[in-house]
């Protein structure tokens, strides 16, 4: 992936899409973000990170959008990410884990679909990103479905899903979550109906209480590993040193060159090792990490890991169905007969990875784990 | 209880905006439950009225000190039979926990799975897969993993098609009283460290009561006690998901100790298990990749003490071709195996002058009760009945003391 930071333009031209951005808010006339640290806001609205007004989503003053070098795969929606910060106070760089966000940070996570039909029928594709220029973004043609609102209060992070309404001017807190059936066309033409699912509050921990010994709400995307790209937002900027720049974090980044980076999972100048390792790390190991909620099967997907604790020639402890009667998480050469692949491809809640967030299967990331495992070498004996 | 019935008026209100389809999937008590659930205090008792529920998507609760109860297991019930998501039907990550009196059917994935916790108790649930066992049931029914201090007593597990009642990765158990039939493993105890099995009944499972260890996990087992059970005609066909480690489990085995240490079984009633009572085995038996285990981890059954138990039938149709052909050719067409098999596989780094020293031997004072060793690691070469090498006796465990707010359900 190109890093294009410190480049000869200098320093100044980072500013300017800042600056762009406050100029496109202010003209919108809407009151500022807050964190409403003692309640619950039952309407999205209430936070003020951003306005939907005629079609059009408007970044409120202060609110940061980012997106990550390989995303969580959710049943193909896009999304859009914000982050904003009380008077823009800095977070804390960390080179491995979140970024320590100060009190009252608000973070949020919008999930959205092109729709498939002109009128809405619940019929919904995927294909380009779609996102924010300048502040906003035009609705037309896409429907939003719910946003999630990651708030740091004193105790800790409190999670909170918002579902949006019919006619797509307000979103309400669902702390029970909901399912929404779904019908899903693929570019090929394939259609799919299927359950979306809106996490209760209580499940948004079953992903972000990542550390099962501490079960706090943490933090996923805001890693420098996952951060570390060219901005989607600020072309060509490098999004974590425009961070810096901007003074949304603060602390010893060190040498750029050095931190941490993810590939780009859909990037085929990327190698397949890189690619095929950004992928789990971003969809498996908030569970799978040797102190997470699924250290109880002994699996680890972190970037780190390696040998049976990775998968290979692992057998299952407690899979039940998600064995998919094959032997081995990995069995090295062989995706077919490789438990990881099948956890990918099943649409079976009861065997299906990941547990939450999922219900049709990531095709071109089923796709790529089987490249990766197809090119390694050896055998379980 | 006030604080949740506002809430809920509240989300009434707003789901009216809703298009009707979204509404009628979660305008019903699993909003109901599921708030209360997130809204819960510690202390609070989240009692659930006698009626069937139906749920489409899995529930959690995260906030330690709750009690939930039921009105009996055969009149509170939660069904999943229409659940499209989650993996469990109920999912606790909190300690200070206490489940009883109901039940949780047909969940696409396991049925109540509790993990991380510490002082667990889980009385008189039913767990049940009510279209008999299949293979498309979900794995175990009552499932606490990597708990400490943990009671589960007067259960009922039907159907699993993995382990009905299985406790995984935890520490100081006892798991008395319950039922567990029609599963692929009845009873299964996992790198659990002090654990005490006993007046339990496992029937008409594949594997009765199972004492496991496996490879590749944070911690192993030892130090488990089964005895006083009723352990009876498990010999229903393995219905397991191919790949899982029960699957390879034989039908018609009784007790079946899999690579764990300090295992005392003695005081049971174990009968009529067509291919053996009990199997005393290494993983080296259950077909796992050697390049698949974690290097410190201990593959040998070691320091296992059975005795005391009384065995009836058993052993004379095995349900694996090496064991039938062994049979056959040890004890004649219409022969048995002995009571107890012993798979051979011994530590060679163990040895001292090719002798297993006293301490981890397999120990049998059981009256005529005799042992096979079938000498697995050398291809059934040179199986025998050899009861000599098992005369010797091991300490005693003490008795699993529960500990903390547990206590005073010590008997």
């Amino acid at each position: 992936m190109p890093r294009s930071t410190r480049d000869e333009r200098g320093w100044f031209h980072q500013f300017i899409p800042f600056i762009a951005l406050l100029l496109a808010a202010c003209s919108a006339e809407q009151p500022g973000p807050t964190d409403r640290p003692d309640e619950n806001p039952q309407y999205l609205s209430d936070w003020n990170m951003f306005a939907v007004e005629d079609g059009v989503l408007t970044l409120s003053e202060g609110v940061t959008p980012y997106d990550l070098a390989t995303p969580l795969f959710s049943d193909y929606a896009l999304k859009l990410r914000t982050v904003w910060t009380p008077g823009g106070a800095p977070a804390r760089y960390d080179p491995d884990d979140a970024f320590g966000f100060p009190v009252g940070t608000v973070v949020t996570k919008t999930f959205f679909y092109p729709m498939a039909t002109q009128e809405w029928t619940g019929a919904v594709t995927y294909g380009a990103e779609h996102t924010v220029e300048n502040g906003a973004m035009a609705l037309d043609g896409y429907r939003l479905i719910e946003t999630r609102v990651l708030v740091r209060r004193e105790g800790g992070w409190t999670a909170l899903p918002y579902v949006w309404n019919d006619d797509q001017s307000q979103a309400t807190l669902k702390r029970a979550g909901a399912i929404m059936p779904l019908t899903l066309f693929r570019p090929d033409g394939r259609g799919e109906d299927f359950a979306y699912l809106v996490p209760d509050a209580n499940q948004c921990a079953a992903c972000h209480a990542s550390d099962a010994r501490t079960k706090k709400i943490k933090l996923l995307g805001l890693k420098a590993r996952h951060l570390n790209k060219a901005s989607t937002f600020d072309p060509p900027f490098n999004q974590l040193e425009g961070w810096m720049a901007s003074g949304l974090i603060e602390g010893d980044i060190g040498d750029a060159a050095l931190i941490p980076q993810n590939a780009d999972w859909s990037d085929e100048t990327a190698s397949l090792e890189a690619r095929a390792r950004a992928y789990l790390d971003v969809n498996c190991s908030h569970c799978h990490n040797p102190n997470g909620p699924a250290d109880t099967s002994g699996l680890d997907l972190e970037p780190g890991a390696s040998g049976p604790a990775m998968g290979a020639c692992k057998s299952p402890i407690a899979a039940g169905s998600g064995a998919g009667g094959r032997r081995y998480g990995i069995a090295p050469g062989a995706p077919d007969q490789s438990i990881l692949v099948f956890r990918m491809e099943t649409d079976d809640p009861g065997a299906m990875m990941p547990e939450l967030g999922r219900a049709v299967a990531h095709e071109e990331g089923v796709a790529l784990i089987a490249a990766w495992i197809a090119a390694m070498k050896g055998d379980c004996g | 209880m006030r604080r949740f019935m506002i809430i809920a008026g509240a989300l009434a209100l707003t789901a009216c905006g809703q298009d009707a389809e979204t509404q009628t999937a979660y305008a019903s008590y699993q909003e109901t439950l599921a708030i209360e659930l997130i809204d819960a205090e510690p202390g609070d008792v989240i009692e659930i009225p006698e009626g069937v529920y139906a749920f489409d998507r899995s529930l959690s609760l995260t906030v330690d000190g709750v009690t939930i109860k039921g009105a009996g297991m055969d009149k509170t019930v939660l069904s999943f039979k229409d659940q499209i998501a989650g993996a469990e039907g109920l999912l606790v990550t909190a300690s200070d926990f206490t489940i009883e009196d109901l039940a949780i059917e047909d969940t696409k994935g396991d049925a109540l799975k509790i993990a991380q916790a510490e002082n667990i108790v889980i009385r008189r649930v039913r767990t049940e897969w009510t279209g008999g066992p299949k293979t498309s049931n979900g794995a175990y029914g009552i499932y606490p993993v990597q708990v400490k201090n943990l009671l589960m007593e007067e259960n009922v597990a039907i159907g699993a098609s993995d382990a009905g009642l299985y406790v995984g990765q935890s520490q100081n158990v006892v798991l008395r009283h319950n039922r567990a039939e029609k599963n692929v493993a009845g009873i299964e105890i996992e790198n659990t460290f002090d654990a005490d099995v006993y007046g339990n009944v496992a029937t008409d499972n594949t594997g009765g009561i199972l004492v496991f260890n496996m490879p590749n996990l944070k911690q192993p087992g030892a130090r488990t006690r089964v005895f006083d059970n009723d352990v009876i005609d498990n010999n229903r066909g393995n219905f397991g998901h191919e790949g899982t480690p029960v699957a390879t489990i034989p039908a018609g085995s009784g007790i079946v100790v899999n690579s764990n240490d300090q295992v005392e079984i003695f005081d049971n009633r174990i009968a009529g298990h067509r291919t053996v009572n009990i199997i005393i085995s290494s993983v080296y038996s259950s077909g796992l990749s050697q390049k698949g285990m974690s290097e410190d981890f201990d593959p040998y059954p070691e320091g296992i003490y059975i005795y005391s138990n009384a065995f009836d039938g058993g052993g004379k149709n095995p349900d694996a071709v090496d064991l039938q052909a062994l049979r056959i050719a040890m004890f004649g067409p219409l022969g048995a195996l002995p009571d107890i098999l012993w798979d051979g596989f011994v530590d060679p780094e163990k040895l001292e002058d090719g002798i297993l020293p006293d301490a981890l031997r397999l120990c049998v004072q059981n009256g005529d009760a005799k042992v096979i060793n079938v000498d697995a690691p050398n291809e059934f070469n040179a199986p025998r009945v050899a009861d000599g090498d098992h005369d010797c006796a091991h300490d005693k465990l003490p008795p699993v003391r529960l500990t903390g707010a547990l206590e005073m359900f010590n008997e």
